[in-house]
C-alpha cells in the first residue's frame, strides 16, 4: 500500500534520486546548533497557538459593555478586543493555555534568536559566504520584535495601550515624515478607531507571511550551503560532519521540538503571563505604576528613560527628545548588525570563504567587541527597571538614573578588556574549558609524596573515530553493501528469491534495523 | 555513479513492487564503529525511551481528561506539558542512543562557479537581452510610462489614504474660551471640589477621555492676598491670572513620549509620570526638573465664572504633549 502510493508520486515526482541526497544530508552536532532550532519550534507554537487565538478574538477598538465571567470588571465599558481577550481565557476551554503558550512562546522565540544571532556572531559563522544569511537572520529579528510588540498590544489592555501610545510618539519623532507616518500608520491622530484591527492584520498575516518566507530562505540557504562546524578530527572545510537526516536527526530534533513544545507548556502551566483583566482596559488618561513592555523591548524602554533631556528645536523644526533613544539607536543598532560581515571583512580584509567556526577565544579581538556592545543594551534592559529598582532598593529615583546613565557608558568600555584579557588568557591554556582528569596524590609509608593520575570517569575522555562519508556511493547501512535490495525500502522485505538467500544468511535491510551483529 | 543497468537485475517489470537493482555501494565494513549505536545497553535504552513515550501517553489522556471535565488551566497546561515532555524524551534518546552513532559526513563543494559558468550566463544573459530589449527603445519606453504612472498611483490607496492628514491636530485640542472643566462623568467643577493638596483629571465637555485634552487640576495652596497663585518670573506677566483660587491647571500629556502625567505629590508639588520618570515642577510652571521629558508641561488658562464653575480662559498656548518635526519653537 505505502509502496503503491510511494511509487505513484516517485513516478510524478522523482523523489527518490534528490530524496535520496536528503536522507543522507549531514547535520553536525553541537549544543550551540540546537539554539536556531529553539527558535524554529517556538514559532511553530506560535503559529498553531496564534490560529487558535484568531478563532476567537475581536479585533475591534468599538465599545462594548463586559458582560463576562471576570467578576470585578462586569459592566465596565471595555473594547470587544478587551472583551474578547478575557472571553477566550475564562470562557473557552484552553483559551488560557494557548494565550500563555503564544505569550511564552514569543518571548521564547525572539530570546533564542538573540541567543542564537550571538552564536553566529562569536563563533564567525557571519562570514563568507554566509553574509546574506545573516542578513537575513538579522531581519528575522527585528520582525520578530516588531511583531512581539503589535501581539502583545492587541488586547487592549492598560499596559500595552501605554505603550502604543509611546509608539505614536516615536513614530511622529521621525524628522520630515514623522506626523504623516504616525497618520498613516494609526490612521488618524492617537487612539482613533483603526489601531486595534490594523495591528491585527499586520499580526496574523503580514508580518508572519513575510517571516515564514525569510524563514525559508534562511533555511534553504543553510541546505543549499550546508551547515558550518567547529574544528575536530575529521573536520574540514571541504567536508560535513554528523549525522545524517534520516534517521538519527529527525529523531534528535522531533524530540526537541516536543521538548520545545513542553517547556512552553511548562511555563504556562506554573507561570502567568499578561494577566490583562488585572491591568484593566486601556483609557488614554489612565496609566498604571511600574509600566514595563515585554523583554525585547526593554532596552529600547530603558533608553528612553536614560535619554537626556535634550531637543534641537531651529528653523521652525523639531528634533524630539524620543527620536534619539528610539529611532536614532535602533536604526544604528540594527544598521550596524545588518551590516557587520562586511565591516568585520573590511577591517580584517578576509575575503575567503569559510566553513570552520571560530572558537570565540581565538578571535579576541571579535570577541571582546560583541561582549562590549551586548552589554550595552543589557544595561539599557536594566534601565528599563530604574522605578523599580529604584523601590526595591530604597534609593532615589535620581540616584539610579545617573547611576545608569554612567554605566551605559562605563560598562562597555570595562567589558571590552577584561573579555580580550580573558580571550588572551584562554589562549594560552588549550585544554580550558575541557574536563579535567583529577590527580591524586599518594603518600607512601616513608613519607614520600607521588601523584598519580585518578582513574578515568565516563565521560573524561570522549573515544573519537573518524568520519564515515555518506556520499552518493555509499549505503547508509553497510550491512546492505552487499545484499540485493528489494522492495522499496520502508522495511517491507520481499520474499527470498532462492534458497541461498533466505532470511538467516542475509543481514536484514531496511532503514530502521541495526545490523545483527550490534543487537 | 555508473548509470548503465545491473546484469543482475534480470528481466523483471519495472513498476512491480518486487524490483530488484543491486546498487552499487562501495563497500564498507559491517563492524564499522560508526554503525555501532551508543547504547551499550540497548535493551535499557529502549526501555527508557519506551517509558518516555508511556509517559506521553498517560499525559496526553490527562488532558483529555483535564479537557473533557474543565479543569483549570493548570492541569490543562501540566498533563499537557507531560505527554510532549514524555514524546521529546523518548524521540532523545531513541535517536542519541538507538541509532548509528557516526560520525558521519558528506563532501561539501563549493557553490562558487567556475569563470566559464559564469561567463556563459552572462553571455546569454546580454545576449539575449540586447536582442529582446535595446532594439525596442520606444517599447520600453511606453512601458516605463504605464508602470510609472501604476507606481504613482498605487501610493494613494497604499498610502495616502490610511490616514488623514495631521493639519492642525496636533497643535490643538479641544480646549477653547470659556470651555468649562469637567470631569470623565461630564459633571461641572466648581471652586471647592478639590481639597488643598487634591487633584483631578478634568477634560472640555466637547471631548470627555480625550486623549489629547486630558487636564490635570490641581489645588495647591491657598492663594496669596492677589487670588492667584505666583507665575515663576519668567511668565509673571502673561501667567499672572492663570491660576485662581489656588487651582492650577496643566496638560496631562507627558512632553516626553504622551504619557498620561498622572502621579500628584503633595508635599514636593511635583507631578511625575509613571512611564519614564520624568518630574514636573508644579510651582515652577511645570518645568521639569528630572528625567527624558525636554519641555514644560503646558498650563491652562483658568478663570472662574459667576457662578463658581471652573472654565478655561482660552485654549492652550502651545501645542501639548510630545514633539514632531512641524512644531518647530511653539
Amino acid at each position: 500500500m505505502i509502496d503503491a502510493l510511494f511509487n505513484w508520486f516517485d513516478e510524478r515526482l522523482g523523489i527518490s534520486g534528490s530524496g535520496r541526497k536528503m536522507l543522507n544530508k549531514i547535520f553536525p552536532d553541537h549544543w550551540s546548533f540546537l539554539i536556531g532550532e529553539i527558535a524554529l519550534y517556538s514559532f511553530i507554537v506560535l503559529l498553531v497557538t496564534g490560529v487558535f487565538l484568531t478563532l476567537y478574538f475581536v479585533p475591534s477598538s468599538k465599545d462594548v459593555i463586559y458582560e463576562g465571567s471576570y467578576a470585578p470588571l462586569r459592566g465596565q465599558p471595555v473594547s470587544e478586543a478587551f472583551a474578547s481577550t478575557l472571553n477566550l481565557s475564562f470562557a473557552v476551554r484552553g483559551g488560557l493555555l494557548m494565550r500563555q503558550m503564544h505569550h511564552w512562546a514569543a518571548n521564547i522565540f525572539v530570546g533564542s534568536i538573540v541567543v542564537h544571532m550571538l552564536r553566529i556572531f562569536f563563533t564567525g559563522a557571519f562570514r563568507k559566504p554566509r553574509e546574506l544569511n545573516w542578513i537575513v537572520g538579522s531581519t528575522l529579528l527585528i520582525l520578530a520584535i516588531f511583531n512581539g510588540f503589535l501581539g502583545y498590544s492587541l488586547p487592549d489592555d492598560l499596559v500595552s495601550g501605554t505603550g502604543i501610545r509611546i509608539s505614536f510618539s516615536i513614530v511622529e519623532s521621525i524628522p520630515l515624515i514623522g506626523s504623516y507616518a504616525a497618520f498613516f500608520l494609526f490612521g488618524g491622530n492617537f487612539p482613533g478607531n483603526a489601531i486595534i484591527p490594523r495591528f491585527f492584520i499586520l499580526h496574523v498575516l503580514i508580518l508572519p507571511a513575510v517571516i515564514v518566507g525569510l524563514l525559508s530562505a534562511h533555511l534553504g540557504m543553510l541546505v543549499r550551503q550546508k551547515h558550518t562546524q567547529f574544528p575536530g578530527r575529521g573536520n574540514t572545510p571541504r567536508n560535513v560532519v554528523g549525522a545524517p537526516l534520516w534517521p538519527t536527526f529527525v529523531a534528535k530534533t522531533t524530540g526537541f521540538m516536543c521538548l520545545t513544545v513542553a517547556v512552553t507548556g511548562v511555563l504556562s502551566a506554573f507561570f502567568q503571563i499578561n494577566p490583562v483583566w488585572l491591568y484593566g482596559p486601556y483609557v488614554p488618561y489612565k496609566v498604571s505604576y511600574a509600566v514595563q513592555p515585554d523583554w525585547y523591548m526593554g532596552w529600547l524602554d530603558g533608553a528612553l528613560r536614560i535619554m537626556p533631556s535634550w531637543e534641537i528645536v531651529g528653523f521652525g523644526h523639531m528634533i524630539p527628545n524620543v527620536f534619539f533613544p528610539a529611532i536614532l539607536l535602533p536604526g544604528i543598532t540594527f544598521g550596524v548588525l545588518q551590516a557587520w560581515p562586511f565591516i568585520e571583512a573590511r577591517i580584517t580584509h578576509d575575503h575567503a570563504e569559510h566553513q570552520i567556526l571560530d572558537r570565540p577565544r581565538d578571535r579576541p579581538k571579535r570577541t571582546a567587541f560583541g561582549t562590549a556592545v551586548f552589554s550595552f543594551y543589557f544595561v539599557l534592559f536594566g534601565a528599563s527597571a530604574t522605578d523599580v529598582l529604584a523601590n526595591y532598593l530604597s534609593i532615589s529615583l535620581n540616584v539610579v538614573l545617573t547611576s545608569f546613565r554612567f554605566l551605559a557608558i562605563a560598562v562597555p568600555l570595562i567589558v571590552y578588556p577584561v573579555t580580550y584579557r580573558v580571550c588572551k588568557e584562554m589562549q594560552q591554556v588549550p585544554t580550558a574549558g575541557k574536563r579535567k582528569r583529577a590527580n591524586v596524590v599518594l603518600r607512601s609509608a616513608e613519607g614520600g609524596y607521588s601523584t598519580v593520575r585518578a582513574e578515568e570517569r565516563p565521560g573524561d575522555t570522549v573515544p573519537r573515530v573518524d568520519p564515515l562519508p555518506l556520499d552518493e556511493d555509499i549505503q547508509f547501512l553497510p550491512v546492505m553493501a552487499d545484499a540485493v535490495v528489494t522492495g522499496n525500502g520502508f522495511g517491507e522485505e520481499a520474499p527470498p528469491e532462492s534458497p541461498a538467500e533466505s532470511r538467516s544468511d542475509r543481514p536484514r535491510g531496511g532503514i530502521f534495523t541495526i545490523p545483527r551483529a550490534y543487537r | 555513479m555508473p548509470d548503465e543497468p545491473d546484469a543482475t537485475a534480470g528481466p523483471s517489470r519495472p513498476d512491480g513492487p518486487d524490483r530488484r537493482v543491486r546498487i552499487p555501494v562501495t563497500s564498507v565494513r559491517v563492524d564499522a564503529p560508526q554503525f555501532q549505536i551508543a547504547a551499550k545497553n540497548p535493551r535499557r535504552a529502549e526501555l527508557v525511551a519506551s517509558s518516555g513515550f508511556l509517559l506521553a501517553a498517560a499525559g496526553f489522556a490527562g488532558f483529555g481528561a483535564a479537557y473533557w471535565q474543565n479543569w483549570s488551566n493548570f492541569w490543562l497546561a501540566l498533563t499537557f506539558s507531560i505527554g510532549f515532555a514524555g514524546l521529546g524524551y523518548g524521540m532523545v534518546v531513541w535517536g542519541r542512543y538507538l541509532m548509528p552513532r557516526g560520525p558521519f559526513s558528506e563532501s561539501r563543494h563549493s557553490l562558487v562557479p567556475t569563470s566559464a559558468q559564469r561567463e556563459v550566463f552572462v553571455q546569454d544573459f546580454a545576449i539575449r537581452g540586447k536582442v529582446a530589449v535595446e532594439r525596442r527603445g520606444f517599447l520600453v519606453k511606453t512601458l516605463g510610462i504605464a508602470s510609472g504612472i501604476l507606481g504613482v498611483v498605487l501610493a494613494f490607496p497604499l498610502l495616502r489614504s490610511l490616514g488623514p492628514l495631521p493639519e492642525k491636530t496636533l497643535r490643538q485640542t479641544a480646549w477653547r474660551r470659556g470651555s468649562y472643566l469637567v470631569d470623565i462623568t461630564g459633571r461641572k467643577i466648581k471652586t471647592g471640589d478639590l481639597e488643598v493638596g487634591g487633584f483631578m483629571t478634568v477634560f472640555p465637555e466637547t471631548d470627555i477621555g480625550g486623549a489629547y485634552s486630558q487636564t490635570m487640576l490641581i489645588r495647591v495652596d491657598p492663594p496669596p492676598a492677589s487670588g492667584y497663585l505666583t507665575p515663576p518670573p519668567q511668565f509673571a506677566k502673561q501667567r499672572a491670572t492663570w491660576a485662581p483660587q489656588g487651582y492650577i491647571a496643566f496638560s496631562k500629556v507627558c512632553t516626553h513620549a504622551g504619557c498620561p502625567v498622572g502621579l500628584y505629590e503633595e508635599l514636593t508639588k511635583q507631578m511625575l509620570c509613571p512611564c519614564h520618570q520624568s518630574l514636573f515642577n508644579v510651582t515652577d510652571a511645570a518645568i521639569p526638573i528630572f528625567g527624558p521629558a525636554p519641555r514644560p508641561l503646558p498650563q491652562l488658562p483658568l478663570y472662574v465664572d459667576d457662578e463658581g464653575y471652573f472654565r478655561a480662559q482660552d485654549g492652550y498656548d502651545e501645542p501639548v504633549g510630545p514633539g514632531y518635526w512641524e512644531r518647530g519653537n511653539d
